[in-house]
């Protein structure tokens, strides 16, 4: 009778019992409210898959077709509902496969808590059967990595993880845990979630003179001009933001994971910032006196190049990171802190103006770029469809109320241009890595992150086919997800440079596709394809109002270009039109 | 301009560090000079001592990103200016020959050097000092049959530097004092603002 009370699990009926490190895990995952976990089982985590069964009634498991899909699925999930996404993958190959997402995760901030079981803690280093050194391969790529390989640690471990990932400026951890320390069974004390690490600084103290001396730059400026980046979303400050640029009166820009903080029909939102940005935002970068950057890092393809950047302005520079100001703009005054406080402090010092006649600048620009660009991108003349109607269209039947989910690549840039957003969290894309094949298995997370939204993921042909396995994800789980295929038959965005920097040489992007409405069928998935323009709308009212997952291809023009472009190596003053 | 930059990291004691710290130069195509890594005066904290040869705003850029890492307490850079610096240097040469034909005691006062060993088969000595003050030594001994020489990494000293105890305690505090130097760069108000 003692024994068997003795070994059996998770007795609960003490303060202190005796759980596997399996189900500490769980546990773990429990206390910090996750309830969706992404993954794929295997031989060095099935203790934690044989914990998991335990606690299905808490934990959802959602099973995907590749590693690589669940932790996009994570990324998904993550952007849309502000929380920590969470993945679980089995050593090696298996955790190999999610270093893609975390590089991914890496670059555009993404939180997320990976957890890759790993081989017995006696055979580490010696070549077993699906070891790999997970954490050395996953360095660079991680905000923070740690391998577990005692039950004991795993409490304060996936504090310390939830802790790091969703703190300061948000990050990819992974945590690998040896198959002795998931069968371990020891001692359990519950679970503290972690509030402080003293090597670790999430955000930097708000300097106030600082912030005073910005606004003093703001209040004696002619020619203020805002850009913003992901740094407004993930700080939780759309509200602060827009109340900052309405009483300054300044216009402001969004860079591509910025967009959907302030919603696209907002009067002082001038546009994208970028290669293939809106024409005003990048021409009166190189026009404005004071430049505000808040929460965005200056990547090459905002500035271009850099000795020809807002050489003319005075910078101030927002953020939560250190290591970003100075980085590639030197900062004329840097603000360091969540834009969360310093915006508030900002807005209080600034006066309440408007810039009617520097205004009147960006919407010349926009006329021009209407002109040239949005004519021919929107209400095409000829009868083969163009990806940029396809998206305007889109806008019209969602109102701008959907989850807008790209991938990477021509119609990327086309949906972010076109795209109507009301609402923060709408915008989820591969930004800084540029990863095809993120956007199917993403917008699978992003409708578990905010199931109430319509979620519509764009992809181009190419894309799709990185990442099609997901579509066995959507079947099984019985997600809604709105999938619109843009087909021009090429990788359009490779193909769009071979033809103005290579002299059309079209090396290896002429791609094949299978039948992807006949695919989908496989898959239990409803779905047409479309080439002609009468159809397109009432196609994509059937796919917004089919109850349930949808694959909706359009076909567009083959050898379209995005424009306007700032060419590689030019500054953004030298956008082309076309 | 490239110049000689010591940096000093103050860590944890965790497994992984050494690789987490190393990527951030060779991502960068830096080759280390000189690491040293080794318990520092506070108990579990580490200090690495890590010489390149780079511009300034390389080396300011690399010192922020270091810090930002977790595990990373504090780091700061340093020219040579602004440090004490000493590497550890050991001779192995024949005993025989070093009788014969040195003036050993000469020697070892010129060079500061001490004997750590001496057998009948060979003698080791040690010197510390900067890098040309140990290679002269090298010159002097090859000619008597240096057999094997090592030198260690740098060790510094940062003469700006009030320890690391009081730093720790503000680590410590789960809110950061608004005193807190985040920062050496942000203090430098003037320096800053470039109007």
């Amino acid at each position: 009778m003692d024994t068997a009370l003795k070994t059996a699990p998770a007795t609960t009926t003490q303060e202190i019992r005796t759980i596997t490190g399996s189900q500490a895990l769980c546990e773990a995952m429990i206390q910090e409210g996750v309830k969706t976990i992404f993954g794929y089982p295997g031989g060095a985590i099935m203790p934690i898959y044989d914990a998991l069964y335990g606690y299905e009634d808490k934990l959802e498991h959602i099973l995907v077709r590749h590693e690589q899909g669940g932790i996009h699925a994570a990324q998904g999930y993550a952007r849309t509902s502000g929380r920590t996404g969470v993945v679980f993958a089995t050593s090696g190959p298996g955790a190999t496969n999610l270093v893609t997402g975390l590089a991914d995760a890496m670059i555009d901030s993404t939180p997320l808590v990976c957890i890759t079981g790993q081989v017995f803690a006696h055979l580490l280093g010696t070549d077993a059967f699906q070891e790999t050194d997970v954490i050395n391969i996953t360095t660079p790529v991680t905000k923070w990595n740690y391998q577990i390989t005692d039950a004991t640690e795993i409490p304060e471990i996936l504090a310390k993880a939830f802790y790091i990932a969703g703190s300061g400026r948000p990050g990819p951890v992974l945590i690998d845990i040896t198959k002795n320390a998931q069968l371990q069974a020891f001692e359990y004390k519950g679970y503290k979630p972690c509030h402080h690490i003293r090597s670790y600084r999430p955000k930097p103290v708000v300097r106030k003179s600082y912030v005073e001396e910005a606004a003093r730059l703001i209040n004696e400026a002619e020619r203020p001009f805002v850009i913003f980046g992901q740094g407004v979303i993930l700080g939780g400050a759309e509200q602060e933001f827009k109340a900052f640029i309405e009483k300054a009166g300044i216009p402001a820009a969004w860079t591509i994971l910025g967009l959907s903080a302030l919603s696209t029909d907002h009067p002082l939102n001038v546009g994208m910032l970028g290669m293939h940005g809106n024409y005003g935002p990048n021409v009166l970068t190189n026009e404005c006196d004071v430049l505000i950057a808040i929460g965005m890092r200056f990547d090459d393809r905002v500035t271009g190049r850099l000795d020809k950047y807002a050489k003319q302005a005075k910078v101030i520079h927002l953020d939560i990171d250190p290591a970003e100001i100075d980085k590639n703009i030197k900062a004329t005054v840097p603000v360091w802190g969540d834009c969360k406080e310093t915006l508030p402090m900002l807005t209080a010092l600034v006066q309440q103006k408007a810039y009617p006649k520097w205004l009147d600048k960006f919407r010349e620009c926009t006329k021009r770029e209407d002109e040239a660009v949005f004519q021919g991108e929107l209400h095409p003349t000829t009868p083969i469809l163009s990806m940029g109607e396809v998206i305007d269209t889109l806008n019209h039947i969602t109102d701008g109320n959907a989850i807008i989910v790209t991938d990477v690549g021509q119609h990327q840039m086309v949906a972010c241009r076109y795209a109507k957003f009301n609402q923060s969290r709408s915008n989820v894309t591969s930004g800084g890595l540029g990863t095809m094949g993120f956007a199917l298995p993403a917008a699978i997370g992003a409708k578990f992150g905010a199931p109430d939204r319509e979620v519509v993921a764009v992809i181009g042909d190419g894309g799709f086919q990185m990442t099609l396995q997901e579509l066995g994800t959507i079947m099984q789980s019985g997600v809604k997800v709105k999938i619109i295929i843009l087909n021009n038959n090429f990788l359009g965005m490779v193909r769009q440079w071979q033809e103005l920097f290579h002299d059309r040489r079209y090396s290896s992007v002429d791609i094949q596709s299978p039948d992807f409405v006949a695919l989908a069928a496989a898959y239990g998935i409803s779905g047409q394809s479309v080439s002609d323009r009468p159809l397109l709308k009432p196609a994509l009212e059937a796919m917004i109002n089919h109850d349930g997952s949808y694959l909706l291809e359009v076909m567009v023009g083959k050898e379209n270009n995005v424009f306007p472009m700032v060419p590689q190596g030019c500054g953004v003053a030298e956008i082309r039109l076309k | 301009m490239k110049q000689e930059y010591t940096i000093t990291v103050y860590t944890e004691n965790q497994v992984g560090l050494l690789n987490r710290i190393a990527i951030m130069f060779s991502r960068r195509k830096i080759n280390i000079e000189s690491l040293n890594t080794s318990p520092s005066e506070v108990e579990g904290i580490h200090r690495f001592t890590i010489v390149i040869n780079e511009t300034e705003d390389v080396v300011r850029k690399l010192v922020r990103q270091i810090e930002k890492q977790v595990d990373v307490l504090k780091a700061y850079y340093n020219t040579n200016d602004e440090i004490i610096w000493q590497e550890l240097a050991l001779y192995k040469v024949p005993t025989d020959e070093i009788a014969e034909k040195v003036k050993v005691e000469r020697l070892l006062r010129e060079h500061g050097a001490r004997a750590v060993v001496i057998r009948k088969d060979y003698t080791i000595f040690e010197t510390s000092g900067h890098r040309e003050e140990t290679d002269k030594l090298i010159s002097v001994l090859e000619p008597v049959g240096l057999i094997e020489f090592v030198r260690s990494a740098r060790v510094a000293i940062i003469k700006e530097s009030r320890g690391f105890h009081e730093k720790l305690k503000e680590f410590e505090e789960t809110e950061p004092h608004p005193s807190t130097r985040e920062n050496e760069y942000l203090d430098q108000g003037e320096n800053v603002f470039v109007m």
